[in-house]
């Protein structure tokens, strides 16, 4: 995948700052919930496009991570009185110590064989949320206060949460960015294309897989966390297969392999999502036609397509 | 003649044997066709819960609309959702071959969900009843056993059986087989194999049709019907080894009834009981109970 950095690295100053100035002035624009929204989902997304784009496995379960580190953020804060900050983080710990264990079965099996492991243990983490005590079944963790951070920062002003959320995900945007093209990252692509030549590299494979595998369920649990200070409440659907599939969703319309990827496709599904949710049935109808549609002719994405007519482009200049 | 066994009552656990050999009939069936759709063309099948409500809705819709009974819904359903998985394969799936499996996990996926998304649009979420085609059941000391859900249990282990020879034993399983290992191989020899793999799908989707009519007297015709069982169907898959014929009746029987077993043992714990057994499975024995290691 020599072509997909393309766009982000020629323009990569002026996307920064034009990036950056988006996030700052967004919420004087649209409704600030909405955009916080926007950025767990987007978050998620990215959790998975680590996984799936840059390692090749394709987890079918990442709600378990985003819903079992909002259901830990919500009971640290609500129950035991957490700050938010240390509440989230909370929700990362258990995040990550699930991703350890399913990581490390999961990891055993390459393929299909992983995404069916990945989504049977996520339905397992579901019918945990939905029969422990202190889960709250049907009704979930309701009311979870917003609180103070750090003891000073009143986070029921939505601004102020909206800029706090923006630097999070912003900074763990900037954390996938490092972990992609470190050369931990590196190996991790090469695992991707060709993983017996990795193996005989004497990279030790499968230790590669179960960190990126443990990353990617923290970051997924930073996602679901943050959701839960934002909506105030952790319930089913955050750990429903259902969140599982829209992440991967996301993940293909904006395009895999990519970092801006996931942001565009998340922009993409919430919206969407928002603007037809008079109708249940319909987002279920509209979001299996786009699944249907990018497989069919739209593999790479949106920000896919864009890199690679950046790069047919290019290609074109050099040798005409 | 003691009431209890191990202190839980005799006719409960009767009962639930019975409730778990009815799920167990229907994962075997509906791991059955997704074994053999995964043995021969490598696609992890997501729309094939959907392919089983779609089953049961023909199966209703032909009661209600065109008044043909049961019996004939038996033929026709499958018949017709076969023919739509047939229509699928050969329109978009067929494209996705030379790509990596994602891509028809995906797209299954999305069909699956615009399948739902129809029937819940049409049908709500509540569900439709279907006429128990034969009423009245052995009465025995211990426990009522219905007709119907014998019938089931006795249709599925034969349909499930007859699939085993078939593949296993006949010319054109080996052909189905031979294509597995080495579908250029079969190809020079003159059989076609793009046709194959497009009846064959249509084959284990046919199954789930089936599976959608028998299931449908029992529970309510419903569109979320497919969603919740594809999961323990998948889960029962990668215990029974992915792409096993064997492992998938096996491992579907087996755990419709340790399923029911633990419902009357631990009522909480049935609803996981499938999911935790996969993970020790997986632990143990990475390629499943009856995979081939390769």
């Amino acid at each position: 995948m020599t072509e997909t950095p393309s766009l982000l690295a020629r323009y990569q100053r002026p996307l920064l700052i034009v990036g950056a100035l988006v996030l700052l002035v967004a919420p004087f624009l649209a409704y600030p919930i909405f955009l916080m929204k926007l950025l767990c989902f987007a978050l998620l997304a990215a959790s998975l496009n680590l996984l799936v784009g840059y390692v090749g496995l394709l987890s079918f379960g990442h709600a378990m991570f985003f819903g079992s580190a909002a259901y830990g953020a919500a009971h640290a804060v609500k129950v035991w009185g957490f700050d938010p900050a240390l509440g989230v983080l909370f929700g990362v710990l258990v995040a990550a110590g699930l991703g350890v264990v399913t990581g490390l079965l999961a990891i055993r099996r390459a393929g299909i064989a992983f995404s069916m492991i990945t989504l049977a243990s996520a339905q397992l983490v579901y019918f945990i949320a939905l029969r422990s005590p202190f889960t709250g079944g049907e009704d979930g963790i309701q009311s979870v206060p917003r609180g103070h951070l750090l003891g000073f920062i009143d986070l029921s002003n939505n601004l102020t949460l909206y800029y706090v959320v923006a630097a999070v995900v912003a900074a763990a945007f900037w954390l996938i960015w490092r972990i992609v093209y470190s050369p931990f990252g590196q190996v991790l692509t090469a695992i991707r294309d060709n993983e017996p030549r990795a193996i005989s590299l004497g990279y030790r494979v499968n230790r590669y897989k179960l960190l990126a595998f443990t990353l990617s369920a923290a970051l997924a649990g930073l996602a679901g966390g943050m959701k839960t200070i934002v909506f105030q409440i952790a319930t089913l659907t955050d750990v429903s297969w259902v969140t599982s599939g829209e992440a991967l969703l996301m993940g293909i319309v904006g395009g895999l392999q990519t970092l801006l990827g996931p942001v565009v496709g998340a922009i993409v599904v919430v919206t969407m999502a928002n603007s037809l949710s008079a109708i249940a049935e319909a987002v279920l109808i509209v979001q299996g036609l786009v699944f249907v549609i990018v497989v069919m002719v739209f593999r790479k994405g949106i920000v896919g397509e864009i890199n690679a007519f950046f790069a047919r482009r290019a290609a074109r200049h050099s040798n005409p | 003649m003691p009431d209890t066994l191990f202190g839980y009552p005799l006719a409960a656990i009767a009962g639930q044997l019975l409730v778990g050999m009815i799920n167990g009939s229907l994962y075997a069936l509906m791991s059955l066709g997704l074994a053999i759709i995964f043995g021969l063309l490598r696609v992890v099948n997501f729309a094939h819960g959907a392919q089983y409500m779609l089953g049961a809705f023909v199966a209703w819709g032909l009661l209600e609309y065109l008044g043909l009974n049961y019996w004939w819904a038996l033929v026709i359903a499958p018949l017709l959702v076969g023919l739509s998985g047939i229509a699928l394969e050969r329109f978009l799936l067929r494209k996705l071959y030379h790509l990596d499996h994602v891509y028809a996990l995906l797209l299954t996926f999305g069909f699956a969900l615009i399948l739902e998304g129809v029937f819940r649009y049409k049908f709500g979420a509540t569900g439709q009843p279907y006429p128990n085609p034969i009423p009245g059941g052995l009465d025995t000391d211990m426990a009522f056993f219905p007709w119907y859900r014998l019938w089931v249990i006795g249709a599925s282990i034969a349909m499930c059986l007859g699939t085993w020879y078939v593949v296993e034993r006949t010319k054109l399983g080996s052909y189905l087989r031979a294509a597995t290992e080495n579908p250029n191989l079969v190809r020079t020899f003159g059989v076609r194999v793009p046709r194959m793999l497009m009846l064959t799908y249509g084959l284990g989707v046919a199954l789930a049709g089936f599976s959608g009519v028998m299931a449908a007297p029992i529970y309510q015709v419903n569109p979320l019907m497919g969603s919740q069982l594809i999961i323990v169907v998948f889960a029962v898959v990668v215990i029974g080894g992915m792409g096993s014929i064997v492992g998938a009746i096996v491992a579907g029987f087996t755990l419709g009834v340790v399923e029911g077993i633990t419902k009357v043992v631990y009522p909480d714990g049935a609803g996981m009981v499938v999911f935790v057994i996969m993970l020790l499975t997986l632990a143990i024995r990475p390629n499943g109970l009856f995979g081939s290691h390769k």
